[in-house]
């Protein structure tokens, strides 16, 4: 093992817009080097958590390592490092690149370039990797490879002329990227005898070995027995195992080297010690300095999370602590809602790793949650010079102690077709966006660049962005900065009683309009109740929109017979079970969902 | 002596009405012959099992039971007799639909022994009643009571509708106040509103938004109509959908709702003996082959299931659910085992006790009976001491 050949390895990645056939080719690349036979190849090695549970350990699969007979006769070390796909996770996109010294882009033969194609591409450039492309789904009927072969020159300056043409799903053209990853992506620099400097572009927590840490070795050498310490972190401890990557499972070695890209266990205990992007040095032998682009990740979206059940409370907290185990970037604290109960405030990377984690609570810990509005992080600036950072609506200082408030700006890149540039631009004029400008991208398409303020994106920009585009658009975001705004807290009363797991923060040139389409929604979410129920939006006590919940007046079963009785009883065995899912607000019953459908007050059906 | 229910289903109609969701479908007389037999099979096959017990009611429904010959129906009856214990006094009900009967063939149903007639009209407006799918005019409807009236049937019921698609408080009045004012009036009238039911043409087409329904407030006045008007017509509201004149209730139903054993015959029939309930399977084909091997999804149910359903179809009864007896039949006071859930509707005026000969009942207000499910829905699942 100490004795492989630099310049025998490749480490790269693949880049691509959502659905333009990453993972086929990676399960391709894969299947057709020497990790796996055909018949051991399951669809999507690299996605496939089912395996990992199957492992007895958790791996996020971030990496696999396969070997390659090249035409020349030389068998080549392939680490194809898997990025995560979704502008959520761009940090650690970003991370996964610095660990590669080239890239794959796949573009789709018929769908073209795409805004995440773009995005996705420069990130691969700024990393100054060697990119080179691939025209996947050839043998689609729409298929214009020649069209997007010159879409790629144009666009991004990218020589394509020599590009594979390919179809991943089929088998076809895939040897000839092989060829091109041994001589398009250059073999990884660096010496072992210089002191240690490795890059964390992933860590996992496994029960029994503590957290995993996924690393490409830049400089230097490490083995069982190296003090190492995180640079950024300061945590130190001793290695335990090292290793490189088989498909989804972890394959030990005696040592990682310089070009190298494998794992490093050593009791740490701590996923939170082993940060994505932090530096890894020997101890005893540092290097001088960390590498470069290192960054504390922070959430962007925060919202309440509440156990449906009210003494569920300690299990939500153990599943969070333990989820937490393996998801560095989940953070979440105590707080009480007089609507809610006990619960946490919890913060995310985005809208869908939100969504990601709910989904996980509830499957894999068999957890009914009652989730609120998610919101982004508002600083707000007091009279008396004090800052906060504010990331629940109910702690909102009174109107008189407030100077001024910020929110969140991102910098929005929408890839949209001509006929749909109307739409688009109407769209985010209503999300309060600021025009930076329009390239276009030959004749038909063109590149809008807008700056729109986070909280008018997170609740379902996307779904608008698609409906308005009949799926064209494509998108992607970058967190800019914070900018001043106008901001009121909208409160919702049912039947005259503040909900306080309702409120929430919206740019007052919206709260009329906001308020009156939530008041809307909760009617139709809200059961009829014996009585009449007003629901109302309020701004500082103004009540700005109303609806009213009618009373019930019928509820009943207008025939029961000898046929239909176990029928009926499930009809109001349902209904009682509908009551359990009820939350208590004064004297209505309020059902779980409403907490969550005023997320989708989608403007347009 | 233990008495017993006999349900028939007869899963045959000229064509499926509009908002029908009942396991029923237009065929052929061979088919129809085929499954007579199947019947006679059945009955024939389970007569031992229920030497013990006195049949009190038949009731043939469907389906359109009156679309088979009037012999096929006397066979059938025949057959009940020949091997059950059928009581002197029982009541023998068919189901008819008005579009299927002429005066001879009535005669022969009389003569068979069907003692009491239900016959579907559900509006006097023939606009109405197209839009159901209904195959007969109000005039034909006419016809076959007074072909009914003329063959002997002095026990009649009517069914009705309410919340029909284009039907108005006034279309409506006129159909109640019609019906209520035949000679001789019919002595019970079952009066239902509307429901759409899942996969019936009538929901796909609502769904779809082609059908209009009569707005909420109006289908409020139409339901709370019928009990109004029948009244002065003599007609008591014994249960949510159901009136009679002088007491005349349907003894079969009745049975339903106060938990007697029932015993079904034909496909997808249910039953319900010493409390198991037991259903036969849906499939025509498997039932002709093997009338006798369709029993399925047999539940025996517990303590806590036979209460709630006491209670959920006993509270549908307008005279509710006699303390005295729920004792008799349980070994626990009502109020033991319900008590909160009767505190806290009493307390919304949904329900009441009132007292009787025959001791304290506890039933549903005009309000609560109005409200039924959401009063219902609380009694499932009891904590049994």
């Amino acid at each position: 093992m100490s004795s492989i050949d630099q310049s025998k390895i490749r480490n790269f990645c693949i880049v691509a817009h959502i659905d333009h056939g990453k993972s086929t080719l990676a399960d391709r690349i894969i299947e057709s080097t020497g990790l796996l036979t055909s018949r051991e190849m399951q669809a999507q090695v690299l996605d496939n958590m089912d395996l990992e549970r199957e492992r007895g350990i958790t791996i996020k699969a971030q990496a696999v390592r396969t070997i390659y007979k090249a035409r020349d006769g030389e068998e080549y070390i392939f680490n194809l490092i898997d990025t995560p796909g979704h502008v959520d996770f761009n940090y650690e996109v970003s991370r996964s690149l610095a660990a590669c010294d080239g890239a794959i882009l796949v573009v789709d033969a018929a769908q073209g370039i795409e805004a995440q194609t773009l995005a996705n591409v420069y990130l691969a450039l700024d990393h100054n990797l060697d990119v080179f492309p691939v025209i996947n789904k050839i043998d689609l009927p729409s298929a214009e490879p020649q069209r997007v072969i010159e879409e790629i020159e144009d666009v991004i300056g990218l020589e394509a002329q020599d590009a594979p043409l390919i179809s991943a799903k089929n088998g076809i053209g895939i040897e000839e990227v092989l060829e091109q990853i041994v001589h398009k992506i250059p073999a990884p620099g660096g010496s072992p005898e210089n002191p240690l400097q490795a890059l964390i572009f992933d860590s996992v927590y496994d029960p029994y070995k503590g957290v995993i840490i996924f690393c490409r070795i830049m400089e230097g050498t490490v083995k069982k027995g190296t003090l190492i310490r995180m640079m950024a972190t300061g945590a130190k401890e001793e290695v335990v195992e090292v290793g490189y990557f088989g498909a989804g499972q972890f394959i030990p070695c005696e040592e990682l080297c310089a070009g190298m890209v494998g794992y490093i266990t050593a009791s740490i205990k701590n996923l939170k010690d082993t940060a994505v992007g932090d530096t890894v040095t020997d101890d005893r032998n540092p290097c001088k300095e960390p590498l470069p682009g290192y960054k504390k990740v922070q959430s962007m979206v925060y919202c309440g999370m509440y156990p449906a059940d009210g003494a569920k409370y300690p299990d939500l907290r153990d599943a969070l602590e333990k989820l937490q185990l393996n998801d560095a970037s989940l953070n979440y604290e105590p707080e009480t809602s007089v609507a809610l109960g006990f619960g946490f405030r919890c913060g995310f990377l985005g809208l869908l790793h939100m969504e990601i984690i709910q989904e996980r609570l509830e499957r894999e810990y068999n957890l009914d949650l009652v989730t609120t509005a998610p919101g982004v992080i508002y600083k707000v600036h007091k009279t008396n010079g004090e800052v906060i950072s504010l990331t629940n609506p109910s702690n909102l200082p009174d109107p008189s102690e407030i100077e001024y408030m910020e929110e969140p700006i991102v910098s929005a890149e929408i890839m949209v077709t001509s006929e749909f540039i109307g739409a688009i631009m109407e769209l985010c004029q209503e999300r309060r966006g600021r025009y930076l400008g329009m390239e276009y991208i030959e004749g038909t398409r063109a590149l809008l660049k807008y700056d729109l303020p986070l909280n008018e994106i997170i609740y379902d920009f996307f779904d608008a962005l698609k409906s308005r585009s009949r799926g064209y658009a494509s998108f992607d975001y970058d967190l800019k900065g914070y900018e001043q705004s106008s901001l009121v807290k909208l409160d919702i009363l049912i039947n005259r009683e503040e909900v306080d797991a309702l409120s929430f923060i919206v740019h007052a040139d919206s709260a009329y309009e906001r308020g009156r389409r939530m008041c809307e929604k909760l009617k139709e979410e809200i059961p009829r109740h014996l009585f009449e129920i007003p629901i109302q939006a309020a701004v500082g006590g103004k009540i700005i929109a109303r609806e009213t919940v009618k009373a019930m007046r019928k509820d009943v079963l207008a025939k029961c017979y000898g046929g239909d009785i176990t029928r009926k009883k499930k009809l109001l065995e349902k209904q009682k079970e509908g009551k359990k899912r009820m939350r208590q607000i004064g004297n209505v019953e309020i059902p779980q969902k409403a907490f969550m459908s005023v997320l989708k007050l989608d403007d347009r059906k | 002596m233990k008495t017993l229910e006999i349900y028939l289903h007869i899963p045959f109609c000229i064509r499926k009405c509009a908002y029908c969701d009942f396991l029923s479908a237009p065929a052929g007389l061979h088919t129809q012959e085929s499954y007579v037999r199947a019947l006679e099979q059945e009955m024939l096959g389970r007569a031992e099992e229920y030497q013990e017990y006195q049949v009190s009611t038949v009731f043939i429904g469907g389906g359109t039971p009156s679309v088979l010959k009037p012999e096929w129906i006397r066979q059938l009856l025949d057959t009940l007799r020949r091997h059950y214990r059928i009581a002197e006094d029982a009541e023998i009900t068919m189901e008819v639909n008005p579009g299927t009967v002429d005066s001879a063939a009535l005669t022969l149903l009389h003569d068979a022994g069907i003692n009491r007639l239900s016959l579907g009209l559900q509006s006097a407006w023939d606009e109405e009643l197209k839009a159901l799918g209904r195959i007969h005019t109000f005039q034909q409807f006419l016809e076959a009571y007074k072909a009914a009236v003329s063959a002997g049937f002095t026990h009649i019921n009517v069914d009705l509708m309410s919340g029909l698609p284009g039907q108005t408080p006034e279309s409506y009045e006129a159909t109640l106040r019609r019906v209520a004012e035949l000679a001789p009036p019919p002595e019970h009238i079952s009066a239902y509103s509307l429901i759409l039911e899942e996969g019936t043409p009538l929901a796909e087409r609502y769904a779809a938004g082609t059908l209009k329904l009569p707005p909420e407030d109006t289908e409020r006045l139409l339901y709370e109509q019928t009990e109004k008007i029948l009244r002065e017509y003599g007609y008591e509201r014994y249960e949510i959908s159901n009136y009679a004149q002088n007491g005349c209730v349907c003894r079969h139903n009745v049975g339903y709702w106060t938990r007697e054993n029932y015993l079904g015959f034909g496909i997808g029939a249910a039953s319900l003996v010493e409390n198991v309930r037991f259903q036969n399977g849906k499939e025509l084909q498997q039932y002709l082959k093997d009338p006798m091997g369709q029993r399925e999804q047999m539940q025996r149910l517990s303590l806590a299931e036979q209460m709630e359903e006491y209670l959920f179809l006993g509270l549908r009864l307008t005279e509710g659910i006699g303390l005295k007896d729920f004792y008799e039949t349980f070994h626990y006071e009502l109020e033991q085992i319900y008590g909160r859930v009767i505190e806290k509707h009493a307390g919304e005026g949904l329900l009441a006790y009132t007292d009787r000969e025959r001791g304290r009942f506890l039933h549903l207000t005009e309000k609560g009976l109005d409200l039924a499910n959401y009063v219902m829905a609380d009694f499932l699942e009891p904590e049994l001491p």
